[in-house]
């Protein structure tokens, strides 16, 4: 009985296999902060196109390197211009691409958090020389351009040493939101586009950044040499009205 | 709940076991009733990957395979797409993670019968392979079944190396404890919480299912 089963599982596993790696639709990587606005472009994408494409959302450092490393995407948004320059550098790329949104950093306070926000970091100054700051979460600057922003504006206000010893970092800014944003730290330096969602209004207070705190977060996108025409298609896309239109929605500056 | 990740893990699991459990149940077997020069040396080496965190092996498959590296290019070359990024490239780190959980009991599962049993199959007048497949196999059984659950139930729950070698495609890399990350990293908490509780139900049925079944078999025949 056994033996028989072994065999019937690998008959199954023979005829099912190809049917689990079948070719999909194509697939975008894009950085983390887009989360929110890029599914919703993509849904609208497809609504007036009638074409999927699947994206997959990381820190721009970890797409970058799997991208080098072979991963099958066909286009890349990052959150900064180093990123895809490394890419199009590598001859990886169809050009140089183009920048489509420019994004701004928030610091993020969780209801209940002892930390008050405010632009200048005044708040968090206060409450850091109180020794009320127990944990405070950025993206890891090493792969995520909003960790590197993070480090940046802290620095610019004389708060980086201080800090360091508290930081949580995330994986990418999207896990450094999920860390201010669930309590689990006093807050976060993250991204202005994912506390913009709607579901974030009950989940705490935030203050912008002012953009000269930190080198500007100039997001460019670029296609990679194997883009299918769809995704070529949604390239484009992104560059027009209906799509910065999401993106002004969800806090992101757009190139003239 | 994302059914294609969930499909992608059960394939993983059984494709795990299909490529591991012939060579498990012939190495195993070799452990148990032979000793070697070096065989110290061998068992260490299966067991590594038991202790090796699996950024280990993630590491080591990116840089031999990547498209950067000359093995990476040739099997690109041969197939059309990188072996990383793949569910082939999948396959494989999970084979080699889970050569300890399946040679290891099948290990067992041979070293249990005595060598007086294989003496009288021997003078009985059975060939080697009447002898394997006659009195070994069914004897060592538990042994081989413990092995493809332990291995099935592993491959489940495999993150790290899958994320690192398989970059969390949808529909070809992105398996149940990937999505459930991948869920998390969206704030979308409730697909992630239905996720975690179908791989937890999956794995508690997985185990008790072992369970039930080695309790069916080894007394009877043991």
């Amino acid at each position: 009985m056994f033996r028989r089963s072994i065999l019937a599982l690998l008959a199954v596993c023979v005829v099912g296999l190809p049917k689990a790696v079948a070719q999909r639709a194509p697939t975008i990587a894009a950085a983390a902060n887009l989360n929110f606005a890029l599914t919703e472009i993509a849904r609208q994408f497809e609504r007036d196109n009638g074409a999927h494409v699947d994206v997959v959302f990381s820190a721009s450092g970890t797409l970058t390197r799997q991208i080098r490393d072979g991963a099958p995407f066909q286009m890349f948004l990052a959150a900064d211009e180093e990123f895809p320059n490394q890419l199009t550098a590598a001859g990886l790329t169809r050009d140089a691409g183009v920048v489509y949104a420019i994004g701004r950093l928030v610091l993020f306070a969780p209801a209940g958090s002892p930390l008050t926000v405010d632009e200048r970091l005044d708040g968090l100054s206060r409450l850091l020389k109180a020794g009320g700051v127990t944990r405070f979460a950025i993206a890891n600057p090493d792969v995520a351009p909003y960790g590197r922003a993070a480090e940046a504006a802290l620095r610019t206000r004389g708060l980086w040493d201080a800090i360091r010893s508290r930081l949580v970092l995330g994986d990418s800014i999207a896990q450094a939101a999920q860390f201010a944003t669930t309590g689990n730290a006093v807050g976060g330096l993250i991204a202005y586009s994912l506390v913009k969602e709607p579901a974030f209004a009950d989940k705490g207070k935030y203050a912008l950044v002012p953009q000269a705190d930190h080198p500007p977060l100039r997001q460019r996108m670029v296609l990679l040499k194997r883009a299918a025409p769809v995704v070529e298609q949604f390239y484009t896309y992104m560059q027009g009205a209906a799509a910065r239109a999401v993106l002004v929605k969800n806090g992101y500056g757009v190139p003239e | 709940m994302d059914w294609a990740a969930l499909r992608i893990s059960l394939w993983l699991g059984t494709g795990t076991i299909v490529i591991l459990l012939p060579f498990g149940v012939w190495f195993g077997r070799l452990l148990a009733v032979r000793n070697f020069r070096g065989k110290l040396l061998v068992e260490a080496l299966v067991t590594v990957p038991l202790v090796l965190p699996p950024t280990v092996l993630g590491f080591y498959l990116l840089v031999t395979f990547g498209a950067r590296s000359p093995v990476g290019q040739a099997f690109q070359a041969l197939v059309g797409h990188p072996l990383p990024f793949s569910f082939q490239g999948l396959l494989l780190a999970s084979a080699i993670a889970n050569i300890p959980f399946v040679v290891q009991p099948v290990q067992r599962g041979f070293e249990a019968i005595p060598s007086t049993v294989r003496e009288a199959a021997a003078c009985c007048g059975l060939t080697p392979w009447q002898q394997f497949r006659r009195i070994e196999l069914p004897l060592a059984w538990p042994g081989v079944l413990t092995a493809s659950i332990l291995a099935f139930a592993h491959t489940l729950g495999e993150f790290g190396v899958v994320l690192m070698v398989g970059g969390n495609l949808p529909g070809q890399t992105r398996t149940l404890s990937v999505a459930i990350y991948d869920r998390m990293q969206a704030f979308d908490d409730r697909s992630a919480g239905v996720m975690a509780a179908t791989l937890l139900v999956i794995s508690v049925a997985t185990l008790m299912a072992t369970t039930a079944l080695s309790r069916r078999v080894s007394p009877s025949r043991g």
